[in-house]
């Protein structure tokens, strides 16, 4: 495979949520509008901070006029379970220059990280694997950008609700089934599955960060034989 | 307001969190349980993110006929499960929406 087929595998992969990420980030642009921020700004965040639920927050926030500091602490627990999908790719990495290790955890996303990492797995030595997720990054963050300039050049008109958000969870469990291949992956879903269920109240997405944690303790508790 | 420099501060804090291990890779070495923990950050990050989506309706639990979503997405993981197809989850997820908006609950 070349370096462009292994791109174009990317892209390919995160395609099919690109329906759902367009409308929420047609809708960020609006919300980001109707909670008093300029235009420009708005669209400006999509590449500066380059996170979906976290801009949503961030926006509010700063419409309801809370502090700085608040609004930076709350973003970063928003992401923090991006530490995670940072450690699980840094073994397939470890040989890039630091301009590709920059490059790639800038655009390191839940869904660039879900739509590449079957392929990074199925092949994990390849040398190509930067490429891959290089693609899903890239698509992700050209579709964002388009999609927060389309809301805020659309304004105060929110789109019809088609529906369309439904394509990033089909997606995931399309990617998440067939990784499910033993009884300790099984488990180490249905525990995350069900923690998220039970902590979505919990403020700042912080019961979503615990749910995953939660997944990964009782796999490798199972894998390991009842050793956590 | 003086939103760039809230913006870049969000903008590093969220860099630096998504860097973290790939700048750290070679330089430490995390805890044999971490590493052990590791393989399941796949199916444990995507699937703490898609089953709230599934029942969650307005953030309360809603297996009824009331919240579409649960029963497409239960058919779509049957479909994943016996094919293994990107494109055919995805229709089949949405083509259960579309049949349960049509049917008058």
């Amino acid at each position: 495979m070349s370096p462009a087929a292994a791109f174009l595998l990317g892209v390919r992969a995160l395609l099919p949520m690109l329906l759902g990420v367009a409308p929420f980030g047609v809708i960020y642009g609006v919300v980001a509008l109707q909670s008093g921020i300029p235009p420009l700004a708005a669209f400006l965040m999509s590449s500066l901070v380059f996170a979906g639920s976290a801009q949503f927050l961030l926006a509010q926030l700063v419409g309801a006029g809370a502090p700085a500091l608040l609004a930076v602490g709350a973003v970063g627990l928003i992401n923090l379970r991006h530490a995670l999908y940072s450690a699980s790719v840094a073994p397939m990495l470890h040989a890039l220059p630091r301009r590709w290790k920059l490059l790639l955890a800038y655009l390191l996303t839940d869904e660039a990280y879900a739509a590449a990492i079957p392929h990074l797995l199925r092949e994990p030595r390849s040398p190509l694997a930067h490429w891959i997720l290089f693609g899903s990054g890239f698509a992700l963050w050209a579709g964002w950008q388009l999609a927060t300039l389309a809301g805020v050049l659309l304004g105060a008109q929110l789109p019809a609700d088609l529906g369309l958000d439904f394509a990033l969870p089909l997606t995931f469990i399309a990617i998440v089934v067939p990784l499910i291949d033993s009884r300790a992956r099984l488990v180490a879903a249905l525990t995350a599955g069900g923690a998220a269920v039970l902590l979505a109240g919990l403020p700042y997405k912080t019961g979503l960060f615990l749910a995953v944690l939660a997944g990964l303790g009782a796999g490798a508790f199972m894998s390991g034989r009842g050793r956590l | 307001m003086n939103w760039l420099p809230l913006w870049l501060a969000c903008g590093l804090l969220t860099f630096a969190i998504r860097l973290s291990f790939i700048a750290l890779e070679g330089r430490y070495r995390p805890p044999s349980w971490f590493v052990r923990w590791l393989p399941f950050v796949p199916i444990a990050a995507l699937t703490a993110l898609t089953v709230p989506e599934l029942l969650l309706v307005a953030g309360k639990l809603d297996l009824g006929a009331e919240n579409p979503r649960f029963w497409a997405g239960l058919v779509a993981i049957a479909v994943a499960a016996r094919w293994r197809n990107t494109l055919l989850t995805i229709a089949s997820g949405f083509a259960v929406l579309a049949l349960l908006r049509l049917v008058p609950a």
